[in-house]
């Protein structure tokens, strides 16, 4: 990584969803930030701290995304809220959406963090949300570092890019 | 002929990038690197990366699916 220089571009995320579906639009982005020498920061908070735990079991719901189609046998199968109710059925959904991720080459989460990782990209765990959900800095990733919202604001503040997503 | 290659057919964004990214930081400055994707976004991302990181986007073809790159270290 680039020393913060006058040219140098920052961009933080907040991270605070942690379904796989969403698991992946900070980790796009913030990888691909840091290939093109940005200086990432990114800030995990809520559910999108469980991204940064050693063992990853990420899911997909129905429930609340009527937008959410699956392709299957050259059609589109919508998933109405309704069917979140079966049992099951956001195994199957989550089991399809794997599938899809594999045979498409787009790269697993796991994949994408290690790249964040290698990247140098910055992540903060959020110190209240380990407290409120008694989680243990101990079952996260290496290399991580714990804050809370000042220390975002800081980053944020000199930034050039802030998300939330 | 390009100092190295970089095989990314098969692999969807931001993968391409990424393992371009990686290969050109072991390379020296001059060299080139040859780029080979399936992905058509890559297209517009690999110039995009290229404007950004000021590595110097030489040419760029296609046939059939896979699309080239070739690619200047900066």
């Amino acid at each position: 990584m680039l020393d913060a220089g006058d040219n140098t571009k920052k961009m933080t995320i907040i991270v605070t969803k942690g379904t796989l579906d969403w698991a992946y639009p900070p980790f796009i982005l913030g990888t691909t930030a840091a290939a093109m020498d940005v200086e990432v920061t990114m800030f995990f908070t809520f559910y999108g701290l469980g991204l940064l735990k050693k063992d990853l079991d990420l899911k997909v719901t129905t429930l609340g995304n009527p937008a959410m189609e699956m392709p299957m046998g050259g059609m589109h199968m919508s998933m109405p809220n309704i069917v979140s109710m079966v049992p099951g059925v956001d195994r199957m959904a989550t089991t399809m959406m794997k599938n899809l991720i594999k045979k498409k080459g787009v790269a697993s989460i796991e994949d994408l963090r290690e790249a964040a990782v290698d990247m140098e990209v910055k992540m903060i765990a959020c110190q209240m949300t380990l407290d409120l959900f008694e989680l243990d800095k101990k079952d996260m990733i290496e290399g991580i570092e714990i804050g809370g919202a000042a220390t975002w604001m800081e980053e944020a503040t000199k930034s050039d890019i802030n998300l939330y997503i | 002929m390009a100092d190295q290659t970089l095989d990314a057919k098969g692999l969807n964004c931001p993968l391409p990038i990424l393992k371009t990214k990686k290969m050109l930081k072991g390379m020296t400055a001059g060299q080139t690197l040859e780029v080979m994707a399936t992905d058509p976004g890559s297209i517009a991302d690999m110039t995009a990366f290229c404007n950004q990181t000021g590595n110097e986007l030489m040419s760029q073809s296609n046939e059939g699916d896979v699309y080239t790159f070739e690619i200047k270290v900066a």
